[in-house]
């Protein structure tokens, strides 16, 4: 076999990965009525129509690449964090909180603590997790869920009570949702006329930082060592209980900091369903990057162009935008049959051979 | 012969199979032959190309070049399902069987014609296994779990469930890999009985089973048969020669033994194991420096434990244990580790390294912050690039590079890795356990020879092994284990085969037999 051979063999699957998820959609697509060909040119064409329309697909970008960063952590540690969409709320509460008491701290000194705040938020969402299955092995598939609810309840809560606008309580709707929060802890917007703002670079400088963290550093190799064969982690010296808590505590933080950014880029006030789904998306956009930064990043923009394209496509096709969360659905169900394909020697040492057939019979 | 035995194999033939993977030319016009009722025994160093062609047998990989005809007429395997459907059955190095199944529902995976819509046909396979056991006498206990069993009745169950399949043609990689000595000589007697009525390929490192069970034997070295003959007419010795290409004299540790302090010392120690009971029970034991101890018994007498507490991998509950005067006892393996332990697992694979790692990031496993490797927290790449290509020469690691994942090494290479990495780093003391097991003649030589260069450095060395020849071979001294206490100690010049086989059976020695 030719390592030509390997490679191409990989990007066909790939490639047919891709086309195999389109026509499973596309199946769904034809069941509730929808033109086909026009519902994926709407959504794979128009977001990149403009600059204005390609720059919302980065602000889509921005929290799945740093989420998706923190879920890649994690799971390279040993530990699946499907709490990522708790962590975040819980990072967009503490950020919100800290930016609502200390409102006149300038700017240079009260936007890193805000950012720092939803770091924090989102670390003890993770911490709890990781120090249960350390401790008592309570299974993280279990405490991350389950902590995503009550983080959701708290933010409502919060939301509701002790942040309210109070503005919103005198003459407003009683719209569920804090006050515009201070100047100082605004991201400044990167072109004038659009929403795109700075937490791009912090997303970019992220991608940068986990990398060098898992691979080039000794703390990340103890990480990584911890994650794909415990014992022989703890064979070596590595204490594999701290390093699995420290690593859903760097996800947890990572998330919080993806809230506490989408606060101070976007929404500059915390509004409900925010998270709207990004902590599922990021696990996602995660596996479909391959666990590393270098695959992350690209898939963001993927998923941030899905989203945006779902959002047209209820206005240009009449497809609802829910389409985009089947498609995701079907994207995980695919990504997962395509590993088991890659990873299969057998099935490529056939395809080996009919394709060196072919081409023996091809030079005859 | 009943309905599910395909048409009797008289005669198996492979002809000129030749199979290229990238790089490497697993297996080089290969012709052999097996006629009814006989057994091949198939040997040759890790690496040879004995499993890939057993694989290439068993329609698990096509043969880029050649034929395999049974009973003179030519057949094709695109899957293991055609070979099966011919009559070959192939019991693996590894076992395949599900642990939490029990052995009839194992048996009913591979069972085809059981298989009903609907549900499993039991009771059929509840005869097929009955009439088996019994042709055979192989017993099985049909509900039991497979985590339940040992070793050798995991093996049982897969050549039951082989046999069952219809089997006519056996191929057993390494069947006495994992077996501890009873169950060796049990298996061997075993398959010569079955040989009545079955043909057998089987491949081993082991030559005095090669000895005992073939009637002819071929050798592989890279790929290619470099001998083909009868078993009766040639010596292990002569076939341990061909196999490597040249002579081979396990080395042995002949020099007299040195009383140096004592290193490590074990007193009264208790630990449980995973199930909770205790499998070492008051357990007395000292090594000094510049000697080897080896620790002889049946597997399961508590040996993995005895390892794992003094690693700090597992809790004792009393006792204590002395190395250079710290104490040991519930400490944290990196904490066992910097004060000088050097530790080769009996899991290699899972254990020694992680697998998914490069050959370079698994040898510096246990260093990732060793300023020699780290500097502010940054792994030093240039020079970690050095130190791996270093081990690789100095320890003659056969791998294409550096990058390789050290789990699609082969067992002696893993091993070798694990070796390197021990003894670079300049512990104070070994544990080694089962250092050999499954390895080549080639390997373990090797293995061996860095072992006894270590004892003249002065270092204490504590070996774990079922290997009676391995422990007489290398130790000043032997301790029998049995039941997690130490039989008695001897000196080399008093242990034998005899001797050191009743004290693991747990008689005393002075109850005269």
């Amino acid at each position: 076999m030719t390592k030509g051979f390997k490679i191409g063999y990989r990007f066909m699957i790939i490639v047919l990965a891709v086309l195999a998820a389109m026509l499973l959609a596309a199946v769904v697509l034809v069941a509730i009525g929808a033109d086909v060909f026009n519902t994926y040119r709407v959504i794979l064409t128009e977001p990149l129509k403009s600059v204005s329309l390609i720059s919302e697909v980065v602000i889509r970008a921005v929290p799945l690449t740093i989420i998706a960063l923190g879920i890649s952590v994690a799971y390279r540690s040993g530990i699946i964090n499907i709490g990522a969409e708790g962590q975040m709320a819980m990072g967009i509460l503490a950020a919100t909180g800290t930016a609502l008491l200390m409102p006149d701290l300038p700017s240079p000194a009260l936007l890193p603590l805000t950012l720092l705040a939803g770091c924090m938020g989102g670390c003890l969402w993770g911490f709890i997790p990781g120090f249960l299955k350390a401790r008592l092995e309570v299974s993280e598939l279990l405490s991350t869920v389950m902590l995503n609810y009550i983080a959701a309840q708290c933010y409502t809560f919060c939301l509701r009570g002790p942040m309210l606008d109070p503005a919103e309580l005198t003459m407003g709707s009683g719209t569920p949702q804090s006050m515009r929060l201070t100047r100082n802890i605004w991201l400044d917007r990167i072109i004038p006329g659009t929403r795109l703002h700075t937490g791009l670079f912090i997303a970019l400088i992220l991608g940068a930082a986990i990398f060098l963290l898992l691979w080039k550093t000794s703390f990340g190799y103890k990480m990584r060592a911890a994650g794909a064969q415990e014992r022989a982690a703890r064979y070596g010296g590595i204490n594999v209980p701290a390093y699995l808590i420290i690593s859903i505590s760097i996800s947890g933080a990572l998330a919080g900091l993806a809230g506490a950014v989408e606060i101070a880029g976007v929404h500059r006030r915390a509004i409900e369903g925010i998270t709207g789904g990004y902590g599922f998306s990021g696990i996602v956009v995660a596996l479909f990057g391959g666990l590393h930064p270098g695959g992350i990043i690209p898939a963001a923009f993927f998923f941030g162009l899905l989203i945006v394209g779902a959002d047209m496509t209820q206005r240009m096709a009449g497809v609802p935008a829910n389409m985009v969360q089947v498609l995701q659905g079907i994207i995980i169900l695919i990504i997962v049959a395509a590993k088991m394909i890659i990873a299969n020697p057998y099935l490529m040492e056939r395809t080996w051979r009919r394709y060196a057939g072919l081409f023996k019979k091809e030079i005859a | 012969m009943d309905d599910l035995q395909s048409e009797q194999i008289r005669s198996l033939r492979l002809e000129h199979i030749t199979k290229r993977f990238p790089g490497i030319l697993a297996c080089n016009d290969i012709s052999l032959t097996v006629g009814k009722g006989e057994v091949l025994a198939l040997v040759g160093e890790n690496g040879a190309g004995k499993t890939t062609l057993m694989n290439i047998l068993m329609g698990l990989y096509q043969s880029d070049e050649g034929r395999i005809l049974i009973n003179d007429r030519e057949v094709r395997f695109h899957a293991p399902k055609d070979a099966i459907a011919a009559g070959l059955g192939m019991v693996h190095q590894q076992y395949m069987l599900v642990p939490n199944m029990t052995v009839l529902e194992n048996v009913a995976l591979g069972f085809r014609r059981a298989w009903n819509p609907m549900r499993l046909k039991y009771p059929m396979i509840r005869r097929r296994i009955t009439e088996i056991s019994r042709r055979y006498s192989l017993p099985v206990d049909m509900d039991a779990y497979i985590w339940q069993l040992s070793v050798g009745e995991q093996q049982r169950v897969e050549l039951v469930k082989t046999l069952c399949m219809g089997a006519g043609f056996l191929i057993l990689d390494e069947p006495t890999g994992a077996l501890t000595p009873q169950e060796t000589d049990e298996l061997i007697a075993l398959l010569k009985r079955m040989t009545g009525e079955l043909s057998i390929i089987f491949i081993s490192h082991k030559l005095q089973e090669v000895k005992n069970l073939s009637d002819k034997v071929a050798i592989l070295r890279h790929g290619t048969v470099v001998f083909q003959g009868n078993t009766a007419d040639h010596s292990p010795a002569d076939i341990a020669a061909l196999m490597t290409g040249h002579e081979v004299t396990l080395p042995r540790n002949t020099e007299t033994a040195c009383s140096g302090e004592p290193v490590l010392e074990l007193k009264d120690l208790c630990v449980k194991n995973d199930r909770g009971f205790l499998a070492l029970n008051r357990l007395n034991l000292s090594v000094g420096s510049g000697e080897i101890l080896g620790v002889a018994g049946v597997s399961g007498n508590g040996q993995r434990e005895l390892a794992e507490a003094i690693n700090g991998l597992r809790n004792i509950e009393s006792g204590t244990i002395r190395f250079f005067g710290t104490d040991l006892g519930n400490k944290p393996p990196a904490y066992v580790i910097r004060q000088g332990m050097g530790y080769i697992p009996e899991e290699r694979n899972i254990e020694g390294i992680v697998p998914s790692f490069s050959l370079k990031e698994n040898c510096i496993l246990k260093d990732a912050d060793h300023p020699k490797f780290s500097l502010h927290g940054f792994l030093k790449q240039k020079i970690i690039n050095e130190y791996a290509e270093h081990l690789r020469r100095t320890f003659d690691i056969r791998s294409p590079g550096i990058q390789t994942p050290a789990g699609a090494l082969s067992g002696g290479n893993i091993q070798k890795v694990i070796l390197a990495r021990e003894l670079t780093r300049n512990p104070k003391f070994l544990i080694a356990v089962y250092p050999i097991r499954g390895l080549d003649l080639g390997a373990a030589e090797f293995i061996h020879k860095q072992l006894l260069a270590k004892r003249r450095e002065g270092f204490g060395i504590l070996l774990i092994s079922e290997e009676l020849e391995e422990i007489i071979n290398l130790s000043d001294r032997i301790a029998v284990i049995f039941k997690g206490q130490i039989q008695q100690v001897l000196e080399r010049t008093e242990a034998n085969h005899r001797t050191l086989g009743i004290l693991m059976a747990g008689v005393q020695h002075d109850q005269g037999v």
